[in-house]
């Protein structure tokens, strides 16, 4: 179990219809990508951040496989058309199982 | 070879030499909100070498710079975070958190300017982590936190992000002068194989590369400072310890009395730059 795991998002409270606006997300997760070896020359198993993925109102906005050579803390920033109100749900998918989400509601200015 | 192909490559070769290698003019606001000192003119002690003393944040790329400007996109603020949470956090035999006795963080605007300070009750010079510990160990009855080492740094981070924009003002008088007088020969000292003191690069040399990068005036406002390269907060000591391993010298200790002289005669060639910390650098 990674700890000190913790979903960032930055999304603009408030949009024109169809305008574009800029997500930035970050996840503090130390990535640590399987490859490495601690003192005594045992390999330190992988644990990763796998999948990232956007949805808004239940439409797939990105969806990102994560491979190990990522560094630690994750960081997307993409642009997204907001058509009407609505939220967006991050997910983050984790090697041990775990599922961090975050949601972000966008009012139609 | 003949003369003209010898005349083309030493053209070849004069090109890269014409790289800007010096600070910029760039202004730095963050969260759009806090106008940022980052140029100014040299406190009165240092005037003698140099007018205008420069965040190292001018000697960084366009790319890094940006990654400063906002708390989002700055990742030492992940760092901030996390000592958010230890401040608020009952540690050690006395039950008592940070928060309990000073209130809010931000309530702590101000302190990180000031440090290292002379102590009165302890008669000695203080460095910001010090001054935790003593807290720690005394009051709350907590263990120390190794110096310059995980939650030590983000604690310290924690402490300059709230004072961002607030000046530089360490004392150098008073009974810190001796403490002052012992960091500034140590500055102007070389050590090593190499024959370096940190005025050889910082003092007469800032604004030239050094192999593939740019050489800064080794000012300390930014600090603690994430670093790109390993992707983590550091310390100043822990820079410290780096710059003269470089010369090739065996170094001092992170938390020695040395580093602690050489830190509080740093801080002071910033008198006047805002406090930075935690800055963005390769």
């Amino acid at each position: 179990m990674a700890s000190g795991v913790k979903p960032r998002v930055k999304v603009p409270k408030s949009a024109a219809a169809g305008e574009a606006i800029t997500i930035k997300t970050l996840i503090s997760h130390k990535m640590e990508s399987g490859q490495r070896k601690d003192k005594e020359g045992n390999v330190i198993p992988r644990s990763i951040i796998n999948r990232f993925t956007c949805e808004f109102n239940g439409q797939m906005v990105v969806d990102v496989t994560m491979e190990p050579a990522i560094s630690t803390n994750p960081y997307f920033q993409f642009d997204a058309t907001v058509p009407e109100a609505g939220d967006f749900k991050f997910t983050w998918y984790d090697d041990d199982g775990s599922v961090y989400d975050e949601t972000k509601s966008v009012a139609i200015a | 070879m003949n003369y003209k192909a010898i005349t083309a490559i030493a053209a070849l070769l004069a090109l890269p030499m014409s790289a800007q290698a010096g600070p910029d003019d760039d202004k730095l606001v963050i969260n759009e909100e806090i106008e940022m000192v980052t140029k100014t003119a040299a406190p009165a002690h240092l005037q003698d070498a140099m007018d205008e003393i420069m965040s190292g944040w001018h000697f960084r790329s366009d790319e890094t710079q940006v990654m400063e400007a906002d708390d989002f996109d700055n990742p030492g603020m992940v760092f901030v975070e996390k000592a958010l949470g230890a401040w608020e956090t009952a540690d050690g035999s006395e039950g008592k958190s940070c928060a309990d006795c000073h209130g809010a963080a931000e309530d702590m605007a101000g302190v990180k300017a000031t440090y290292p300070k002379w102590n009165d009750e302890a008669g000695e010079v203080r460095t910001l982590q010090m001054q935790v510990n003593a807290c720690r160990t005394e009051r709350m009855g907590a263990e120390a936190w190794k110096y310059d080492a995980g939650a030590a740094i983000e604690m310290e981070a924690l402490l300059s992000s709230v004072s961002r924009g607030l000046p530089v003002n360490v004392a150098i008088d008073g009974p810190a002068q001796a403490t002052w007088e012992k960091g500034k020969e140590l500055y102007y000292t070389r050590t090593g194989q190499l024959d370096l003191s940190c005025a050889s690069c910082h003092e007469e040399n800032y604004g030239n590369m050094i192999r593939a990068d740019h050489l800064s005036q080794g000012q300390i406002n930014g600090f603690p400072a994430y670093r790109l390269k390993n992707a983590k907060l550091n310390g100043v000591h822990s820079r410290f310890k780096g710059c003269i391993r470089d010369t090739r010298a065996e170094t001092y200790s992170p938390g020695s009395d040395e580093f602690v002289a050489l830190e509080l005669y740093v801080t002071s060639r910033g008198n006047g730059l805002s406090v930075e910390g935690p800055s963005v650098r390769n």
